[in-house]
């Protein structure tokens, strides 16, 4: 795993019935471009996380790929339609394959 | 059209209120929509002769830039804090402590504690910065490597610890043992440095509200420290941004956590007695 990663969301805990709410996610990643070199004049491997998708209950809400020029720490907000009481699924994918996790629930109120 | 566009501009100019751009704003913080911090204060009375009021470096910032720091969430120093929570529970050193193991919870612990630092030391017989603290307490406590001074890890810890103090005023005592530090302090905020013949007094008290190239000066005060910078998306330490300004004087720089800059750092801070405690901020 890459070094210090740690996915933070942020997603209201109940929400009315169709309503559109407004979901927040940071993950904390180096987002090393694989462009740059070190001091040896060695290229520095790339590794970023490539690729983010959040679903509701199974449904997709958004699938992103992501590329090298995103900078460090990628930060989403979208929305989402919450149309019954269920789970936000947050998944990140880094290219060295490891993946990291995050569920928030949401109930109606 | 062309009547209009003259109108929008005429407008624009209206809009613009008579006080001079730069000057800091009349923005309030308030974090998470609930904590109020103070940003603007009466200055503490050994400014008396120099500066009537105090303002935080937030004051300076774009609407943008204040609005990271407003939301926890949105505040990328936040991570760091994490980051450094994980730290604090994590066993190291031939002790097999953690810093929890004498400290506990960290929110009931170091509340306050960034507020009054730099401070003396009875034991040690000097004065320390959080993070001289932070390092004794590894080598001595945990039997644990100390942390590089100004390394990711030291500035994690030192934005948990700040966490906890956020909202209280800046208090750092500057009478007593610590008085001659403090004087050293003062002696080189006020010595020019480099080739440009530059002091923290030129910028930071002579002209803030002024623009430097594209940038407002700030009063340059330390109470959002460590600070997230837009510039390098990373926190910063206070000693890496006093080596900075020497640096951009094209000076040669003291070190980070030497005792020139343990000085400056307490009477920096204590140019800002009365602030709220920020740290992490978020700044450009």
């Amino acid at each position: 795993m890459a070094e210090g990663v740690k996915p933070r969301v942020k997603a209201p805990s109940s929400a009315a019935a169709g309503e559109a709410v407004v979901l927040k996610t940071l993950i904390s990643h180096q987002m090393e471009s694989g462009q740059r070199k070190n001091a040896d004049g060695t290229p520095i491997p790339r590794s970023i996380i490539n690729r983010f998708t959040c679903e509701f209950n199974g449904k997709s809400v958004i699938d992103v790929k992501m590329e090298p020029a995103i900078s460090t720490n990628p930060y989403f907000e979208f929305e989402a339609v919450i149309p019954e009481a269920g789970d936000l699924k947050f998944t990140w994918y880094d290219d060295d394959g490891d993946v990291y996790e995050d569920v928030k629930s949401v109930a109606i109120a | 059209m062309k009547f209009k566009a003259m109108t929008a501009i005429a407008a624009l100019l209206l809009s613009v209120p008579a006080m001079s751009l730069a000057d800091p704003d009349e923005d309030q913080l308030v974090l998470n929509g609930e904590m109020e911090s103070v940003t603007e204060t009466a200055a503490p009375a050994h400014l008396s002769d120099v500066l009537d009021t105090i303002y935080s470096g937030w004051r300076f910032r774009e609407n943008e830039t204040q609005a990271l720091q407003m939301d926890d969430f949105d505040n990328p120093g936040m991570i760091f804090a994490d980051l450094g929570l994980d730290q604090w529970n994590a066993v190291e050193g031939e002790e097999g402590k953690s810093c929890a193991s004498c400290h506990d919870d960290v929110t009931e612990s170091m509340k306050g504690v960034r507020a009054v630092y730099p401070k003396w030391n009875e034991a040690a017989g000097e004065v320390r910065t959080l993070a001289m603290q932070i390092n004794d307490c590894r080598e001595t406590n945990m039997q644990a490597e100390p942390y590089k001074y100004n390394s990711t890890q030291m500035t994690n810890m030192e934005a948990l610890i700040s966490v906890q103090s956020r909202g209280m005023p800046v208090n750092v005592a500057i009478d007593g043992p610590v008085q001659a530090t403090w004087e050293a302090g003062k002696e080189m905020y006020y010595t020019r440095f480099g080739q440009l013949e530059l002091s923290c007094a030129n910028c930071h008290e002579d002209n803030y509200g002024n623009m430097i190239r594209a940038d407002h000066l700030s009063q340059g005060q330390i109470n959002g420290f460590p600070t997230y910078r837009l510039k390098n998306a990373k926190l910063n330490q206070t000693h890496d941004r006093f080596r900075g300004c020497i640096r951009d004087t094209r000076g040669h720089t003291f070190d980070v956590g030497s005792p020139e800059f343990v000085a400056l750092e307490l009477y920096v801070a204590s140019r800002g007695n009365g602030l709220s405690v920020e740290g992490p901020s978020v700044r450009n």
